[in-house]
């Protein structure tokens, strides 16, 4: 069917999607000056979640306080629509603590669309884009209705819509998320280009009526005390108002899911997209570890105005009736009532190899990807991309130099050079684990590393930015102080050593050396430190932190060091792999499709051996 | 960073790289039955043509990879032998590159005649260690495989070439894959509790961790010792023979290195530069220095003799000082005593043919070896004490030994971060800061083997545990 277009205007930027990757590039993008304009198949799915209603967790977390520093906007929705706050891993060490919150989930999509709305410089309109073709100053897109838009840049930002097809048990038809339209015509308009795409699945667990569980047999969890906001412009810590629960899987939960399993799409081999490691079905789970006795469930709200709880843990796709029977087996759900049945989705996504480090496409200047688009998985996820997509694609527009993050500065940085360069073969999520240098990059101190950035780029306000550098200078000084205010060895001390279990002082010592003790902290030593200024948490905590691991973050940035001398080893764009005499070939065609831009990007593709990179190393000197 | 090392140690090589087909004889030169000159590099068909001919007239540049055939070697005109030449295709030979291997009748003469008609084929004659040094390059060999190959070219006796077989089978790669595979798991656990807080997975046991790190951290210390001893058998003893003039220092060292090399007199301070020998004592290897006496003398220039044997003295791995046991101990003796206290020390009392006078109780607890050099009586238990005291005889020859000062410093690496783990762990340290010294270990040994850390713990954390939502 060929449909009469005609021409709806022209924009330096269209952001295609309205989720959570495409929210914050073409926040990015408008904040930068640029004249935007924002699709989506909906508005009312705009930043919605069609999975878990929370954001943050372990890593998550920290690409949140980034994304909030660097300018984005996904902390503060998050602050503003928080139902539960809880700082994860505690007592595991400050480079894990982890931010996480529930939320209302419309709440959530009702503020990101005001926000899309109120935002100068951006239009925002419901269109299925149907066809993206080489055109104009850029790219010529045009909707399902004939609109034909001009732009400089395009980012594609699709989620589970491109290409999505929905399956339960035997059933599967095409669709978006949560019973969506999907973007069929985009795929095959983007495959036209010869954009490499491949397909990956995910899937997400039913909703149910919460009065349909029984509570009491299910373990309470609930939010922190004391609660910490995501974004540093928050001025008001967010109030718990809800709470979750935990229940388990059992023997007979087991059983049905192994009798039905032949009725999985998955096994029975009607999926064909790759899922996510991570965040395995239930079925899944049953299969792979059998040994294991339970498995945990999280009974999570959806929102303030809604019964439909969120059965974290239970994704499936096995025919509905299946999934009843499975979740009736469970203690607390002997009655539960579906309101929406779990499902998988398979969409098409591009392999991110193809991307560079600004997340333009290589080959397609001007076309840029974000969000699970580029094979990763997770709101946060998303939305850091979102960002650096928009920010970039700006930055070229106006002809500015482009903004990369290292894997030094950020998880934003990491999980970026992760899919550019060692792309990925199943949704990636970001992990702690991912970054070899999570000592320095916590969760605290993001307002450090990526402020400057963001306030540089005119995506920090100067409010904001003031009171940072005020935190960061008062930091400073009491670092400098307790380094020089020394203690000597009174009884009283000693006494509150010897009952934290560590050496009374013999001789006088510093209080930042006694703050250094694992058994210490920099609280419980405030009875003796007498001139003690009074400082905001946050400070205090970052003292705390930098002086008890100077060690190792010394350590860190020596690594750091190490890591950037061979990324200032330039690749030249031009480099014919094909004349570098030495290399296996497996490297060499591992070179050719990431065309790494430094030596030290080069040293981290999988398939390129320690061998392989001295011969190019020889082949540049030569050169 | 071993890609800067790397890069300036195969600087020349990569110049030359390119343009060179090399040659050289492969097998060691003597009387064997067969010998083999090997030949690799984009030429190496052409060139071979030239200098053979198939009895079945099939041109070389016919042959495909693995294919041999029986025919002449000639030079010009000149016939040199009959053998047979055994055709690679890159990359699946010995270098990755093509090669040709000519296997001719082993005498020296012909083996050398043949590489000059191959050398004047076109053909550079290869560095030592360059075939093995381009099958690293083309991906061949890993790091150590490829270090102990270049240990194997260099061996000079037979326990450096049985260390170097060793690497060469892999045995550092499967020792170090060993402590490998335990930090991984520690380190996906540890990741995996971490990341998965909400999970229902086991609580970690910081014993069990402790005893995991402490036992890596014992099995890293062991392979890092084998280094010294390793050095030791690869590169020799250095061994400094000291004394007070006239004590026979000289004689001792002429008595091992079986020639007249050192000036042998009776006049006291002949030897005033330092004499170096190489000796092959079985299976070890003495790099002997005959120095100086050590004595407070007015002599200038004998004081520079003394200087210098009081540096080589600091700088040996094993000393030898030789009294004189038919005379009383002097002040110059007893000096000598206290220099040498904290080296690696073998006390020898020399000219036990004549009457001892010498009070033997200042040498308790050390290790003394009674000889007469002049007659040549005790060298047995010199030998037996020098291979105890540098532990080489306890050294396991068909186990892994570090071989290269690379793989000493990567080692080193590993040993110094599991430390800090178990020490980060023991005194309470959070998780975290266990987690990047394990990470560190980790990565200082996959430098070694040549492999690659990038998603190993990722991997190992899916494939463990039970988690996600």
């Amino acid at each position: 069917m060929s449909i009469t277009t005609y021409f709806a205007g022209n924009y330096d930027i269209a952001v295609i999607g309205g989720g959570h990757a495409g929210v914050e590039a073409a926040l990015a993008g408008a904040r930068l000056g640029l004249k935007t304009i924002i699709f989506t198949i909906s508005l009312d799915w705009v930043g919605n979640m069609p999975c878990n209603p929370s954001i943050g967790g372990t890593a998550k977390g920290h690409l949140v306080r980034e994304l909030d520093a660097l300018g984005g906007e996904m902390g503060k929705a998050a602050d503003k629509t928080t139902l539960q706050s809880r700082m994860l891993n505690r007592g595991k060490g400050p480079a894990v603590h982890s931010l996480r919150a529930q939320i209302d989930r419309r709440a959530y999509s009702g503020y990101m669309k005001h926000a899309i709305e109120l935002e100068e410089n951006l239009e925002v309109r419901q269109a299925e884009i149907v066809d993206i073709k080489k055109g104009g100053d850029g790219w010529l897109l045009t909707t399902n209705l004939g609109a034909e838009y001009s732009v400089k840049a395009a980012i594609i930002a699709t989620g589970t819509f491109l290409g999505g097809k929905v399956f339960v048990g035997e059933v599967n038809y095409e669709s978006g998320p949560d019973g969506s339209f999907p973007a069929k015509a985009l795929a095959n308009s983007l495959k036209a280009l010869g954009l490499p795409l491949r397909r990956f699945k995910t899937g997400t667990p039913a909703r149910v009526l919460k009065s349909s569980i029984d509570f009491s047999k299910l373990e309470l969890q609930e939010g922190d005390d004391k609660t910490e906001p995501f974004s540093y412009s928050t001025k008001e810590a967010p109030v718990n108002t809800a709470v979750c629960h935990i229940g388990y899987t059992n023997e007979k939960t087991k059983e049905i899911i192994l009798e039905n399993l032949h009725r999985s799409p998955l096994y029975a081999g009607v999926i064909e997209g790759v899922g996510p490691r991570y965040c395995p079905s239930i079925e899944d789970k049953i299969v792979r570890f059998a040994d294991k006795q339970r498995h945990q469930m999280f009974v999570e709200p959806c929102g303030a105005d809604t019964e439909e709880m969120y059965l974290q843990g239970m994704s499936s796709s096995l025919p509905e009736e299946v999934q009843l029977k499975f979740y009736r087996t469970m203690s607390g759900l002997e009655n539960v009532k579906i309101m929406r049945t779990a499902y998988a989705i398979e969409y098409d996504c591009i392999d991110p190899l193809a991307l560079t480090y600004t997340l333009e496409i290589k080959g397609h200047s001007g076309l840029y990807g974000a969000g699970q688009f580029n094979g990763s998985s997770g709101y946060e996820e998303a939305a850091a991309q979102g960002l650096i997509a928009g920010i970039n694609a700006a930055l070229k527009i106006k002809d500015e130099p482009p903004l990369i993050l290292s894997r030094a500065s950020s998880y934003i940085g990491t999980l970026i050079d992760d899919l550019v360069t060692k792309g990925c073969s199943d949704p990636y999520r970001m992990m702690t684990s991912r970054s070899e240098y999570r000592l320095l990059l916590r969760q605290d101190n993001a307002d450090e590393r990526m402020m400057p950035i963001g306030h540089a780029l005119g995506l920090i306000s100067d409010e904001t930015y003031n009171e940072f550098l005020e935190r960061k200078s008062q930091k400073e000084a009491e670092i400098e102080r307790v380094n020089h205010t020394h203690l000597g060895p009174s009884p009283e001390l000693n006494a509150l050593l010897e009952q934290a279990g560590t050496a009374p002082l013999k001789a006088g010592a510093s209080l930042a050396e006694l703050i250094k003790r694992p058994q210490l902290n920099y609280e419980m030593l405030a009875p003796f430190d007498k001139n003690r200024p009074s400082l905001p948490q946050m400070v205090k905590d970052k003292v705390e932190i930098e002086i008890k691991y100077e060690g190792y973050l010394t350590r860190q940035q020596a690594q750091i060091d190490e890591m950037l001398r061979l990324e200032r080893r330039a690749i030249p764009k031009d480099i014919n792999y094909d004349e570098v005499y030495g290399l296996r070939l497996e490297a060499r065609e591992k070179l050719k499709k990431v065309m790494p831009s430094n030596i030290g990007q080069a040293a981290r593709i999988s398939g390129v051996s320690p061998a392989d990179v001295s011969v190019l190393m020889i082949h540049l000197t030569k050169n | 960073m071993c890609y800067y090392k790397l890069n300036k140690h195969f600087q020349k090589l990569g110049d030359l790289m390119s343009e060179r087909t090399i040659a050289a004889i492969a097998t060691p030169l003597g009387e064997g039955g067969i010998g083999v000159i090997r030949i690799s590099g984009e030429k190496a068909v052409a060139i071979a043509e030239k200098c053979f001919k198939a009895f079945s007239n099939k041109p070389l540049s016919c042959f495909c990879g693995y294919e041999a055939a029986y025919g002449r070697l000639c030079s010009g005109d000149e016939v040199l032998d009959d053998g047979i030449a055994l055709v690679f295709k890159a990359p699946k030979s010995y270098t990755g590159e093509d090669v040709v291997e000519l296997s001719v009748h082993g005498g020296r003469i012909v083996l050398k005649s043949v590489l000059r008609a191959v050398l004047s084929a076109g053909a550079d004659l290869a560095d030592a260690g360059e075939f093995t040094k381009r099958a690293f390059l083309n991906g061949k060999l890993d790091l150590s495989k490829a270090e102990s190959v270049m240990g194997l070219i260099s061996a000079e006796n037979d326990t450096a070439y049985r260390i170097s077989r060793a690497a060469k089978d892999g045995r550092i790669s499967k020792e170090i894959d060993t402590i490998t595979n335990d930090l991984l798991l520690t380190a996906a656990s540890i990741a995996t509790f971490t990341d998965y807080p909400d999970e229902d997975i086991p609580e970690l046991s910081v014993e069990n961790f402790s005893t995991m790190l402490r036992s890596a951290a014992d099995k890293t210390a062991a392979l890092l010792s084998t280094y010294d001893a390793g050095k030791l058998i690869r590169e020799g003893v250095d061994c400094v023979i000291v004394g007070k003039p006239n004590v026979g220092k000289s004689t001792l060292m002429n008595l091992l290195s079986g020639n007249e090399r050192s000036i042998v007199t009776d006049i006291a301070g002949t030897t005033r530069d330092i004499i170096e020998e190489t000796v092959n004592l079985g299976d070890i290897t003495l790099r002997l220095s005959d120095t100086a006496g050590i004595h407070d003398t007015d002599d200038t220039v004998e004081n520079v003799g003394v200087e210098r044997a009081r540096k080589k003295l600091n700088d040996a791995d094993l000393v030898f000082a030789v009294f004189d046991a038919a005379s009383p101990l002097t002040d110059d003796d007893r000096k000598l005593i206290d220099d040498i206290s904290e080296k690696r020390v073998i006390i020898i009392l020399n000219k036990t043919d004549l009457e001892t006078k010498i009070d033997r109780t200042v040498f308790d607890g050390m290790r003394v070896v009674e000889i007469s050099a002049k007659q040549g009586v005790g060298l047995e238990s010199l030998i037996k004490a020098i291979e105890e005291i540098t532990e080489i005889s306890n050294l396991n020859t068909n186990s892994a030994v570090l071989i290269s000062e690379h793989q000493r410093a990567c080692t080193e690496r590993a040993l110094n971060a599991l430390n800090e783990a178990v020490c980060a762990l023991e005194i309470g340290n959070t998780l975290d800061a266990v987690g990047v010294c394990i990470d560190d270990a980790l990565a200082a040994f996959l430098e070694l083997t040549g492999k690659r850390v990038t998603n190993e713990v990722t991997d190992e954390i899916f494939r463990r545990f039970c988690v996600g939502k």
